[in-house]
């Protein structure tokens, strides 16, 4: 009896205590119209650096950002739909095709780092001194070495099958490739342990160096660039789309304060920057 | 073994010293799965008493339909859900997809009906003369309903118990529906996907080492439910 | 001492189940400060009675009446359960102490604890089980159990009480025991009661009057010396204990007797009956006597039969003795005769009943 009331009074209190965070969260934040949803990669997220900037853009301007990291595919997806408001994304290709749809209404370059083709320490395959990623990839189907890929049709994966493409060589269905499903980070995992080749970006690569046991064998190819830029959607399609947010959110990203938070960040724990702050510079000019 | 090790250190350090992003994501995950379950106990025990004590067309379809419930995915539930909740679905008027409230919404559905079928189970399974004696001593229709409540109180918390088990240990349909926001709809699930993918294994562990401690405790008193012995 | 007034009445109750009649009782009075015993075999309905008084089930037909008054609504049928009291054959006892479980009735009539706390106390001293009162009712023995459901029911101070086959599922020692208790009580109370058997002793100890039933209908209402021995048919016979049923004809009468011819024995029995009548006699078992040896010993038993002993069975207090005399005959004989006659199967043995001993029905 007294176990049965104690449940029932705790259960009352626990309902009430929730009920009243849900409604002062939840309504204060709804009430304002001042939600932006924003749809970016698992990279951005893994490597800490919204952690970093989200605060600072919501205390400069009261917005309230709910960041969905999943893959540049399926952030492009949600911009699709209307069900974002702003993608930091990293698919130049998939990007201008997204915007000759005119799915969305500005697309400004925020920064780059790049990517890099990272394998076991003694490299079945060969690829220390390779300079070409498409070169490197030859090598690593003609030895039959293990091959990880995202298979999410992320910013990583896109790159990663242009440089199949260059290479000339169609991996689909190979034993030696196999594709994860997963983010970044969970890849390169899962190529540590499997002793496998992969293609990942300097920035998450950075961030879990230390408990991989995997090196980098390829970098510095201009193929090999990741870029990252950020997308308004256009709002003539999706009438519920925050437009003045995701104007606002655009601006902070390339605005000069967040430009130098960008070509520090990182310097501090891994001793170079993970990313390189872009806005107002050419495409084209990058890496050269 | 020295990143378990380590990890485990470190996972123990982040808890006794209540790291704050550590008990701040507990405590979210308790909240909307408390949330959650108080919502499911409200629906789940009162339909899964009115079909055990009523009889009526179609009540073997409606058992078979909470049974399958039982075994909703996670995963489809968060599909349907988010489905649902977009701006541009059916009640995206509501505008709570990727709030607390969504993951809420989500988590009740999966439990809801794991509650119903426990407690139709427990109803089900008191004496069936119990009701004839509660109505020969004179009691109210509601009084009789309340009575048979109190007789089923333990295997009534224990489908409350495995409600919230089933719901605090779910991460496809939190994701889904939540989206994993820092400090917003981050809970101990999905926070331990993501870091793990961002290679910190000690939160990682520290979380999965207190979602170990809760399904313990939830266990515990399942067993205790289970091992004690009926009136006659 | 009964006063002839009744307290409830049941008029053409019928009860379905499936469309078919599991009931079917034209007519049922019940007095004040009567005890009345259904009794009959397993499925008799006896059950199914006590459920339809109680207005715990809905009659297909029929009327109950409560002091005169017609119960037709489900507000008079909630009123009427709150005078009455039921015992069921399990305990039924809540997941509590045995104080709460004695009060439950109490608490369910809004009563407070100041109010109900000494009636609970009479009524756990009324049956012995004052040292229990905070015990869990989980824990208690079958007969501790049932004591407290019975407690549970007087506490109410019912106006009438019914017992489903209150004490079938207890051993012989603690049922013995709770019986003479609940005979005590009953009479200390006075409370008018309808308990259901199918153990004729238990019904003949504890009733005023005792009411047969088989197959959804009552075959005989009486008093329990009238059913007892003069059962209306054959099946009430078998189920009171005539376990010697002997078919045969009469071939000759008196004055006040006559002879029945049984397998070409001749059984004398009291009463008037025609020559050529075809007739059943019963025998009691506990009215057959058995003795050893010669047969010239003098007695004032009218029936004598030479026989051989078949069988021996151990029944607790007696054992009970099948005989082969020609026709087969059932005694009830004490353990202690068994031994010093050494009663064992295959011994010849000569055993006698009164004439008045015999029931006749015709046939």
């Amino acid at each position: 009896m007294k176990l049965f009331r104690k449940c029932i009074a705790c259960a009352a209190v626990l309902l009430s205590a929730t009920l009243f965070f849900e409604m002062s969260s939840v309504k204060t934040v709804q009430a304002q119209q001042k939600i932006i949803i924003l749809a970016t990669t698992t990279s951005t997220q893994d490597s800490g650096l919204l952690d970093v900037l989200i605060p600072v853009f919501e205390k400069k301007t009261g917005y309230f950002v709910k960041t969905i990291a999943v893959g540049s595919g399926q952030a492009m997806a949600m911009g699709r739909k209307g069900e974002a408001d702003v993608l930091l994304v990293h698919s130049p290709d998939a990007e201008k095709k997204f915007m000759a749809e005119s799915l969305g209404i500005s697309r400004r370059l925020v920064m780059h780092n790049d990517f890099i083709i990272i394998g076991p320490g003694n490299d079945p395959a060969g690829l220390k001194g390779v300079k070409s990623s498409a070169e490197a990839f030859k090598r690593i189907a003609a030895s039959g070495s293990l091959f990880m890929s995202r298979g999410d049709n992320s910013g990583t994966h896109s790159k990663e099958k242009a440089i199949w493409k260059s290479a000339g060589i169609n991996p689909e269905g190979r034993k030696w490739y196999q594709q994860t499903g997963l983010g970044m980070g969970q890849t390169l995992n899962v190529s540590a342990e499997k002793k496998a080749y992969t293609l990942a970006d300097r920035g998450t690569y950075l961030a879990l160096k230390k408990s991989l046991g995997l090196g980098i064998l390829v970098e510095g190819d201009a193929d090999l660039l990741n870029i990252y830029s950020v997308i308004e959607i256009n709002p003539g399609k999706w009438p519920k789309v925050n437009a003045q947010g995701a104007k606002s959110f655009a601006d902070f990203m390339v605005s000069t304060e967040v430009q130098g938070i960008i070509g520090k960040f990182g310097v501090e724990k891994y001793g170079s920057p993970l990313f390189f702050p872009d806005a107002g510079k050419k495409e084209e000019s990058l890496g050269r | 073994m020295d990143i378990i090790i380590e990890g485990i250190k470190q996972a123990f350090i982040l808890i006794f010293t209540l790291d704050p992003e550590v008990m701040g994501i507990t405590w979210l995950s308790l909240k909307i799965s408390g949330t959650a379950t108080i919502i499911s106990m409200v629906l789940g025990v009162s339909t899964g008493t009115a079909v055990a004590l009523t009889r009526f067309p179609g009540r073997r379809i409606v058992i078979s339909l909470i049974n399958t419930g039982m075994g909703l995915p996670p995963v489809v539930v968060g599909l349907f859900v988010t489905v649902f909740l977009w701006r541009n679905g059916p009640l995206g008027f509501l505008e709570i997809l990727y709030t607390p409230a969504s993951i809420i919404l989500a988590q009740a559905v999966i439990a809801t009906p794991i509650v119903m079928g426990i407690s139709l189970a427990a109803m089900q399974n008191l004496p069936p003369g119990l009701r004839l004696q509660i109505l020969a001593l004179g009691a109210t229709r509601i009084q009789m309903v309340w009575m048979l409540i109190k007789e089923a109180r333990l295997p009534l918390l224990s489908a409350i118990m495995a409600g919230f088990g089933g719901v605090i240990s779910e991460v496809g349909a939190s994701i889904m529906v939540g989206g994993n926001i820092k400090g917003y709809t981050r809970v101990l699930t999905t926070a331990t996907v993501m870091e793990t993918g961002k290679g910190n294994f000690d939160i990682a562990m520290a979380l999965g080492i207190i979602l170990l401690v809760l399904a313990f405790i939830i266990n515990s008193i399942l067993t205790y439910v289970q091992q004690r012995e009926r009136p006659r | 001492m009964t006063i002839e007034r009744p307290i409830l009445e049941a008029r053409n109750l019928q009860v379905l189940r499936g469309g078919v009649p599991v009931l079917a009782i034209p007519e049922l009075t019940i007095n004040e400060r009567q005890v009345l015993s259904l009794i009959g075999p397993n499925g008799a309905g006896k059950s199914t009675l006590l459920l339809a008084l109680t207005c715990l089930i809905q009659p297909s037909m029929g009327n109950i009446f409560f002091r005169g008054q017609r119960i037709t609504s489900h507000h008079d049928a909630f009123s009427y359960r709150r005078k009455l009291a039921m015992v069921f054959q399990e305990p039924l006892l809540f997941d509590t102490t045995v104080f709460e479980n004695v009060a439950a009735g109490l608490k369910i009539r809004g009563m407070k604890k100041h109010e109900y706390c000494h009636a609970v106390e009479k009524s756990l001293d009324r049956f012995g089980i004052s040292h229990l009162t905070s015990r869990s009712a989980v824990k208690l023995s079958g007969g501790e159990a049932q004591r407290t459901s019975l407690a549970r029911a007087f506490a109410l101070e019912p106006e009438i009480i019914f017992l489903d086959e209150p004490f079938s599922s207890l051993d012989p020692p603690t049922r013995s025991s709770l019986i003479d208790d609940l005979e005590r009580i009953l009479r200390e109370t006075k409370t008018t009661a309808v308990i259901t058997t199918h153990d004729q002793m238990e019904a003949m100890r504890l009733s005023d009057q005792i009411a047969v039933m088989d197959r959804g209908k009552i075959l005989q209402t009486g008093i329990p010396s009238e059913i007892m021995n003069n059962p209306v048919d054959e099946c009430v016979a078998a189920f009171v204990g005539m376990e010697t049923a002997l078919a045969g004809d009469v071939i000759r009468s008196y004055d006040g007797s006559f002879i029945v011819s049984v397998s070409g024995r001749e059984v004398e029995a009291v009463g008037t009956a025609a020559p050529g009548d075809s007739v059943i006699c019963f025998v009691r078992p506990e009215n057959v006597t058995i003795t050893t040896g010669g047969s010239g010993d003098a007695t004032s038993a009218r029936n004598r039969f030479p026989g051989k002993i078949t069988r021996v069975t151990p029944a607790g207090l007696f054992h009970k003795i099948h005989l082969d005399c020609g026709f087969p005959l059932v005694a009830y004989i004490t353990n202690i005769s068994v031994e010093n006659l050494s009663l064992v199967p295959g011994k010849d043995v000569t055993a006698s009943f009164k004439a008045t001993g015999v029931h006749v029905i015709k046939k």
